[in-house]
């Protein structure tokens, strides 16, 4: 296990390592000078030197790399070009409205994924399972800004449910904070269900299969009993995994979701810094989703072995 | 692994679905739409940008088939046009990864070593980046255009059409029909060209259909936070976000574009499914 391990970290470093090089290249090799869009109108030649040499951008490219990763790893992403805000403060503070909203979505998208999923293996080729394995495949052509303007229009503007954009902080009041999640987390979670639903279903129609439950079943049991603590617990293990896929999924939804209900997490941050062109928060915040993304695969990929000992001695 | 990776093989994991007669609708779909996107500067439209302040919000009428936007333009019109930016960075941007990632993916899993290792290490680090932040962040620094959308897209499909082009050549490059063509002295690229492209093309294909689909979304969503393609030019994406601040008076405005992208993504997904369903024989639905 602990060899498992080693040899996904010693994998982790350079795919770290390359990802942080992408994004310092994307920045500074694609056309477009920066200290030009920096300053728009006022561009004389003599503003312009001393912004690049200001900046670093004077240097040669290896040494600003090595620069501003050297920062990125003492935690300095620099300061935003705007207002002067350190980066990474300016994202871990918008970083709790993101981790609520991908928890919300999480659990909206196994409350849905995982009763869904035992009814359909119960009755396997049934109408129900026909329905509902339809629905989840016209799911993948509904995209979460589509499904969004849909939640707004019947339980917003219609039905005036509930709140289409804003938010409220948690400590200021707890119910008007959660009413403000509702809808987000809801689009975001709903594109979820569908995957969860699928391996629950594929692997507790193997269990039920499994002789340990006929014989569960000889003895009397209630069936409800059979399926939640007999069939579900042993078929779970494949949804640990998924589910953890899946935050690395809802990493890039809440980008979108935060922009239409405007929640002031990260997303926003990221969508704030394009429209203001704010390149070094644009880079900072694209360095530390990447760094989150690889780090949440690296982690459901140790899971992975953890709980399937094959992979462990499989592959790598 | 990437949400655009992790999509499509979702959407490749559903079983097969029957009924002929949806696949069908499908393509009629597919084909109206291509067609009037073709054809919309010689179909009898108004002018999707004109702008009539008289009639903002207006329901269908002789004139405007489908009612006309918040600013008083002709929505048919637009979701014509909207149709050509859709479907030319949806079908152009996977052509350009098919054609790198293709070739890319094939000479890793016929060559297997040091090669297979750099390219599937490549893919690795772009499916490090969340596809639409990664989108977002390219064509901030290119700047808003299609072509500059269409390449972004282009190189997020990169990835997820190498790995399949390389699994399909790997189930088939061990097989006697290669070792024969090898040993009758067949050159590399002869063996490549003439022996695994024909078996891995069909794989490929029902692979590229579920990325156009992808892709389409994805446009749209670029569109939708008004990073795609840059106004006053219609993308189904945008028109959906203009008639986000209509929806209490007039929800047909943002409702008749999610229509025409919901059916659009679909149909390429149905048609995706049903071709892959031919090269995989377990499905039984040939």
């Amino acid at each position: 296990m602990l060899g498992f391990v080693g040899r996904r970290l010693v994998y982790l470093v350079p795919v770290l390592i390359a990802v942080s090089l992408l994004t310092f290249l994307v920045a500074a090799l694609l056309p477009g000078d920066l200290a030009v869009a920096m300053l728009a109108d006022e561009a004389t030649p003599e503003k312009m030197a001393a912004l690049r040499s200001e900046m670093g951008l004077d240097q040669p490219l290896v040494l600003q790399y090595l620069h501003w990763l050297g920062g990125a790893l003492a935690g300095d992403l620099g300061r935003s070009l705007r207002t002067g805000e350190k980066v990474l403060s300016a994202i871990l503070q918008r970083l709790p409205v993101t981790l609520e909203l991908m928890l919300f979505a999480q659990l909206i998208a196994l409350a849905i994924g995982v009763p869904v999923g035992i009814l359909c293996a119960v009755r396997n080729g049934g109408a129900f399972d026909r329905l509902m394995t339809a629905i989840a495949f016209g799911k993948l052509s509904v995209p979460a800004f589509m499904l969004a303007i849909v939640l707004i229009y019947v339980f917003s503007v219609t039905l005036k449910w509930l709140p289409a954009t804003g938010y409220v902080p948690l400590d200021e009041d707890v119910v008007g904070n959660l009413r403000s999640f509702v809808l987000p987390a809801v689009t975001l979670g709903f594109g979820e269900w569908p995957v969860l639903m699928r391996v629950l279903r594929s692997d507790m129609i193997a269990t039920l299969q499994e002789d340990y439950i006929a014989m569960a079943r000889a003895k009397g049991l209630k069936r409800w009993r059979i399926l939640l603590v007999h069939a579900l617990k042993p078929s779970s293990l494949t949804l640990v995994t998924v589910t953890g896929i899946n935050i690395g999924r809802l990493i890039g939804g809440t980008v979108l979701v935060e922009t239409i209900f405007a929640l002031p997490g990260i997303g926003r941050l990221l969508i704030g810094a394009i429209n203001t062109r704010d390149f070094v928060v644009l880079q900072g915040v694209v360095l530390f989703v990447a760094t989150g993304f690889v780090l949440v695969n690296f982690v459901v990929d140790i899971l992975y072995g953890v709980l399937d000992p094959r992979i462990r001695y499989g592959r790598a | 692994m990437a949400a655009l990776d992790v999509e499509v093989e979702q959407i490749a994991a559903t079983p097969a679905r029957r009924g002929r007669r949806v696949f069908w609708l499908a393509i009629a779909w597919i084909a109206m739409v291509v067609a009037a996107a073709i054809a919309a500067d010689w179909l009898p439209l108004a002018s999707p940008s004109d702008i009539d302040l008289m009639a903002r919000r207006a329901g269908p009428s002789p004139d405007h088939w489908l009612g006309t936007d918040a600013l008083g333009r002709d929505i048919l019109s637009r979701l014509v046009f909207g149709a050509r930016i859709s479907l030319t960075v949806g079908l152009i941007a996977p052509l350009l990864g098919l054609f790198i990632g293709g070739p890319l993916g094939m000479l890793a899993g016929y060559f297997r070593g040091r090669i297979e290792t750099l390219v599937v290490g490549g893919i690795d680090v772009l499916l490090a980046f969340p596809p639409l932040v990664l989108a977002l962040a390219i064509t901030t620094y290119l700047g808003q255009s299609v072509l500059n959308i269409t390449i972004t897209l282009g190189i997020l499909s990169i990835p997820s059409l190498t790995r399949v082009a390389r699994a399909a050549t790997l189930s088939f490059a061990d097989r006697e029909f290669v070792t024969a063509a090898r040993a009758l002295g067949a050159s590399h690229r002869r063996i490549l060209m003439r022996e695994l492209l024909p078996n891995i093309a069909l794989p490929l294909i029902a692979f590229f259909l579920l990325v156009v689909a992808v892709i389409i979304v994805i446009e749209g969503a670029l569109s939708f936070l008004g990073l795609g393609v840059p106004a006053p030019a219609p993308s189904w994406g945008g028109m959906i976000a203009e008639g986000r601040d209509s929806l209490d008076t007039a929800p047909s405005i943002a409702f008749l574009p999610a229509g025409a992208m919901f059916l659009t993504v679909l149909a390429f997904n149905i048609i995706g499914d049903r071709v892959r369903a031919l090269t995989d024989p377990r499905q039984g639905a040939l």
